[in-house]
């Protein structure tokens, strides 16, 4: 029993010392955005490795969830003639959820291992050490440059993203299986608003800002060398993409309460 | 004991004239006391007296493990003491930011022991880093001083290559290059020539000893490298246990009749130490 109080207790103080150092982090990162210099080179170079570099990735999971999504829709909803609102619902999820949701774990799977992994290597061989020594805050050349890009990056990924659902989903419906191009077309426009979209687009942004401050985090704190980096990459991916998927519950909950679906 | 304490008086009286002048010699760069360091449960530094003379070249030696790296992370705030007092120029560092740190980090440049390279970049990319950050833009100029600084260790050849695809020995010096090229008033080695062959150690001391005697650089330098500490060394420090143990020049190391002092110089064990 005590041992299980102990267990308990150590569990719920590393969480919420965790909880602490993602803290002191976006604090340091906002100073930094004021105090620090922002090298616009390391952004730009960034945002090609993030953004450009997360197209077929992100271009692959649009398509084919939308594609797929649209095809298990089409299937049910036939069966009652229903087939013109598969647009419809297959926009408004692409929209509100599938589009940030997807992109979002797989950005943190592919750019959040990439700079966990990056930064844990650089904190392992005291290269962050000797960016300190030669008077460069590690916040200013690793941290803020990625902040800024994937805060960049993620929104229209997420919009690239729910864009390429739509059209593989319309390709499958339409062409696939027959269903009028202009009554399908029409579902979608008179369901699908503005909000709907930047609802996607707020929850990429959010999620940048998970994945970014969790991955610098794990390379910041990474140690004991190879294998060091090693956790700290698999922990990066790992509690970014929880956070992630349960961020998401509460932003559905918020942003459904301040634009309800079918509100507009 | 008698031998450590009056080695201690000798090697601070030894050097008046100083070798960059006047100046030099008389004012300390470092001055540290008292400073103290655990890591864990493992006591590394247990109260760490020593003052480092403007222009003077001192080398701390110890067995590995002791806290020479360890301290001399401190002397630039790398990592952040238990207690004791570190002031460079006249200012405290102890309890400082990190960018309130900036100023004095700008005035020391460090070689880590493994160099500590950045495997993104080019070998003249690593080496125009401190420059760059600086603000200097000028590519001509930029060229022209990593050219001069590669030229020093001997690697003017190997600028285009990447930190990966060249050896050991060579990125340290290469590590060496982008420690100088900013002409820092103090240069900190962390074991400038372990791993080296003997060639290029001989070449490091010199680049050492140029530095001081050309630049009146002040330089700390952590080594285990004995023939090393006998050419460039103006004062020794023996860190043992956590504390400065012997401190005094070349020579009064070279005589000392300390066992502990003997043993290491000597490399040989100590029979009954525990």
């Amino acid at each position: 029993m005590v041992r299980l109080i102990e267990m308990t207790g150590s569990l719920v103080t590393r969480f919420l010392r965790y909880q602490g150092e993602i803290a002191q982090l976006m604090l340091e990162t906002l100073k930094a955005f004021f105090l620090g210099k922002v090298r616009w080179q390391l952004v730009g170079q960034q945002i090609v490795a993030i953004g450009f570099g997360s197209q077929l990735v992100v271009i692959v999971t649009g398509a084919f969830t939308g594609a797929v999504f649209a095809a298990q829709s089409y299937f049910k909803f036939s069966e009652f003639g229903m087939e013109s609102a598969v647009g419809a619902v297959v926009s408004i999820s692409m929209c509100r959820e599938l589009g940030p949701v997807l992109t979002g774990l797989m950005v943190a799977g592919r750019v959040g291992a990439s700079m966990a992994a990056e930064i844990g290597t650089m904190k392992v061989t005291e290269q962050i050490d000797a960016l300190r020594a030669m008077g460069v805050h590690p916040i200013d050349y690793l941290v803020i440059p990625r902040t800024i890009a994937i805060m960049v990056s993620m929104p229209l990924l997420v919009a690239e993203a729910i864009g390429f659902g739509m059209v593989a989903s319309h390709i499958i419906v339409v062409y696939g299986f027959k269903v009028p191009g202009a009554w399908y077309l029409n579902h979608v426009i008179e369901h699908t608003a503005l909000i709907d979209i930047s609802i996607g687009m707020i929850k990429g942004f959010v999620f940048s800002i998970v994945i970014v401050m969790i991955a610098c985090h794990e390379g910041l704190t990474a140690n004991n060398g190879a294998v060091g980096v090693g956790k700290g990459t698999t922990a990066a991916v790992v509690v970014s993409s929880l956070v992630l998927l349960i961020f998401n519950f509460f932003l559905s909950l918020i942003l459904n309460y301040m634009s309800p679906l079918g509100s507009s | 004991m008698s031998d450590k304490n009056s080695n201690h008086s000798d090697g601070q009286s030894r050097r008046e004239a100083g070798p960059c002048g006047d100046a030099a010699g008389t004012k300390n760069f470092f001055k540290v006391l008292n400073l103290r360091k655990s890591i864990g449960e493992q006591k590394i530094l247990r109260g760490v007296d020593l003052n480092i003379r403007r222009g003077e070249t001192m080398v701390v030696i110890g067995r590995s493990g002791e806290g020479k790296s360890v301290f001399l992370k401190h002397l630039i705030g790398l990592m952040k003491p238990d207690s004791g007092s570190i002031v460079v120029e006249g200012k405290e560092v102890v309890g400082l930011k990190e960018r309130q740190l900036r100023a004095v980090r700008h005035k020391v440049g460090i070689l880590f022991q493994d160099g500590a390279l950045f495997d993104s970049m080019t070998v003249a990319e690593n080496v125009a880093f401190p420059l760059m950050e600086a603000g200097v833009k000028d590519r001509t100029v930029l060229l022209e001083r990593v050219g001069q600084a590669l030229d020093k260790v001997e690697l003017a050849a190997h600028m285009a290559k990447m930190p990966i695809n060249i050896s050991g020995g060579m990125r340290k010096r290469v590590a060496l290059a982008r420690a100088i090229i900013a002409e820092p008033q103090c240069i900190l080695y962390d074991e400038p020539t372990s791993g080296l062959d003997p060639v290029v150690s001989e070449s490091i001391d010199r680049l050492i000893r140029r530095m001081q005697k050309e630049l009146c650089v002040t330089s700390l330098v952590v080594t285990h490298d004995m023939d090393s500490v006998f050419r460039i060394a103006d004062r020794v420090a023996y860190l043992r246990e956590g504390k400065i143990y012997f401190l005094g020049t070349p020579q009064e190391l070279r005589n000392s009749k300390d066992r502990f002092v003997r043993s290491f110089v000597e490399g040989r064990q100590i029979e009954d130490e525990d």
